[in-house]
């Protein structure tokens, strides 16, 4: 029995279903690690039961009952032991979770009362599975910290009353948005990988997904759900290639294509093209069509950049900010509309919006380097040089500083 | 469970306003109160005098010294608050988002502590 892979898959919807029948986030976590414990005792001798969920429930519910019972505060427990006897399971256990559950759990650690940070560290905890240290390991911060920051948030839902509810229809997209934003969250911080322990930050990329699929089949009606996981698979089929074997950064343009995980590729398209289809393709589902597009192309030369341009003018449109647009500009240029390209970053670039992003500089020195005007392609160049934080991007900016004929600063 | 609400707004902008949207907001702030006892909600409320009425109290080794307003400078003071009964924190924010004072100011949302009776 595979016990470890069977633990990751039942155990956001038990947890799930049991913080709604225990009415306690620690409880029902403590409970079903006991029920765990037990079952990797219990399963080998007496086989698998049939519905694995259900019984982790049932089980982890009795421990709750025991362990309340056991407790010093027995007569202030009474209510609570009535309750939870009285709704406690058969001995065949019938399965008490609904998708409701696990969405009730996704929306209640990721409402907006709560901080970003701590939305994040929950979400990772409960849903996730990640230890303490594994998600303060990620975010760079010392475990105290993070166990404070969980604690703190888990105070916060008990004390203001937080509900374990999935929002009404009213709300629903609003606080969509805000899950959404904490699932792209973490696949961000595992794919940047610039900094922290190597390894966990991979493992958040992998939950990202992880995440975004479990809410899939629940949100069947929500094209940005398939978007935003069709995004995360595309940008993450990339991630052989985007490094090389000294550990630098290899842009788009040169990666070795061969290195791009096909699979995930295929499947990230099909969500991809369904999400657009839908109709009211969003943020991500625009997006994800824009890397579908790159993932098309076997060669960089053959990228569709009219296409993608068109695709950046809608994201654009709907969701105005410098960066979109800076993208935009970069993708029509690569679309052999070079001089085009330029001009909407010499306009975005005159808005001062973007000043001191080292992107806009290093988007307007490529242009220039196309177009042979070495000289002025250098003088950019050095200017995003002197924005770069990021080692390899610096290395990179120095590559090319050294190919329009000019000696690194 | 219980929410004191707690109204934040700038009464330099209020005090700037004309007589007739001074008195309309009064009128939505009516409404309101009215609409939100007809839901149940309400369990009290009320509107306070401008921070130049405010006085400070403390007791410093047994001695009590008072003095003219509050602390801190602030953008927004404090105007007034409605004690509201709310199932859970979504209908606490959401009886806060009905508020007037929501659009200009800001609104605080503070669970009550629940502390036994006292006879």
């Amino acid at each position: 029995m595979d016990f470890e892979r069977l633990y990751r898959e039942e155990r956001p919807r038990a947890l799930a279903t049991l913080i709604r029948l225990l009415r306690d986030f620690d409880l029902a976590e403590d409970m079903l690690q006991e029920a765990f414990a037990a079952a990797v005792e219990q399963w080998p001798l007496r086989g698998m039961p049939g519905n694995p969920c259900a019984w982790l429930v049932s089980t982890a519910r009795y421990k709750a009952i025991d362990r309340l019972r056991r407790d010093r505060n027995f007569a202030a427990k009474q209510a609570e032991i009535a309750y939870l006897s009285e709704t406690a399971a058969s001995p065949d256990p019938v399965d008490e979770t609904f998708p409701d559950d696990l969405l009730r759990l996704i929306f209640t650690c990721c409402h907006p009362a709560l901080s970003v940070e701590a939305q994040v560290a929950l979400t990772l905890k409960t849903l996730c599975g990640l230890s303490v240290e594994e998600i303060a390991r990620a975010f760079l911060v010392p475990p105290p910290t993070m166990a404070q920051r969980l604690v703190r948030a888990k105070g916060k839902i008990r004390a203001a009353g937080i509900p374990y509810e999935v929002p009404s229809a009213e709300g629903l997209s609003e606080r969509l948005d805000g899950v959404l934003r904490v699932v792209y969250l973490v696949f961000n911080e595992g794919y940047a990988a610039t900094s922290g322990d190597a390894l966990v930050r991979r493992e958040l990329c992998g939950e990202a997904i992880r995440l975004g699929r479990l809410m899939l089949p629940l949100l069947p009606r929500v094209s940005e759900v398939g978007g935003l996981v069709a995004l995360m698979l595309l940008q993450d089929s990339r991630r052989r290639a985007r490094v090389d074997a000294a550990g630098e950064l290899v842009t788009l343009e040169e990666q070795d294509r061969s290195l791009w995980d096909r699979g995930q590729i295929a499947e990230g398209e099909a969500l991809a093209e369904a999400a657009v289809r839908r109709g009211g393709a969003g943020f991500y589902a625009l997006q994800a069509a824009i890397a579908s597009l790159h993932a098309h192309a076997v060669r960089a030369e053959e990228t569709d950049w009219p296409q993608i341009a068109g695709l950046y003018a809608l994201l654009l449109r709907l969701h105005p900010s410098p960066v979109v647009a800076l993208n935009h500009a970069a993708a029509v240029a690569m679309g052999s509309k070079l001089d085009r390209g330029l001009r909407l970053i010499e306009e975005i670039e005159a808005s001062g919006s973007l000043s001191g992003y080292h992107l806009l500089p290093a988007a307007k020195a490529d242009i220039l380097r196309r177009l042979g005007r070495r000289a002025e392609a250098a003088e950019a160049y050095r200017r995003a040089l002197e924005l770069v934080t990021l080692e390899a991007e610096r290395r990179y900016l120095q590559r090319r500083l050294r190919e329009v004929g000019a000696a690194p600063p | 469970m219980k929410y004191l609400l707690l109204i934040y707004e700038s009464e330099a902008s209020f005090a700037g306003m004309s007589g007739d949207e001074q008195a309309k907001i009064f009128e939505e702030y009516m409404v309101y109160t009215k609409n939100i006892k007809k839901s149940g909600n309400y369990i009290g409320g009320e509107a306070l005098q401008a921070i130049s009425t405010a006085t400070t109290v403390r007791v410093k080794n047994g001695k009590t010294i008072s003095t003219d307003g509050p602390f801190a400078e602030t953008r927004e003071q404090l105007g007034g608050f409605y004690l509201v009964e709310a199932k859970d924190l979504d209908e606490a924010i959401k009886l806060a988002a009905g508020i007037p004072a929501s659009r200009n100011g800001s609104i605080e949302v503070r669970p009550i502590m629940p502390t036994p009776p006292i006879d």
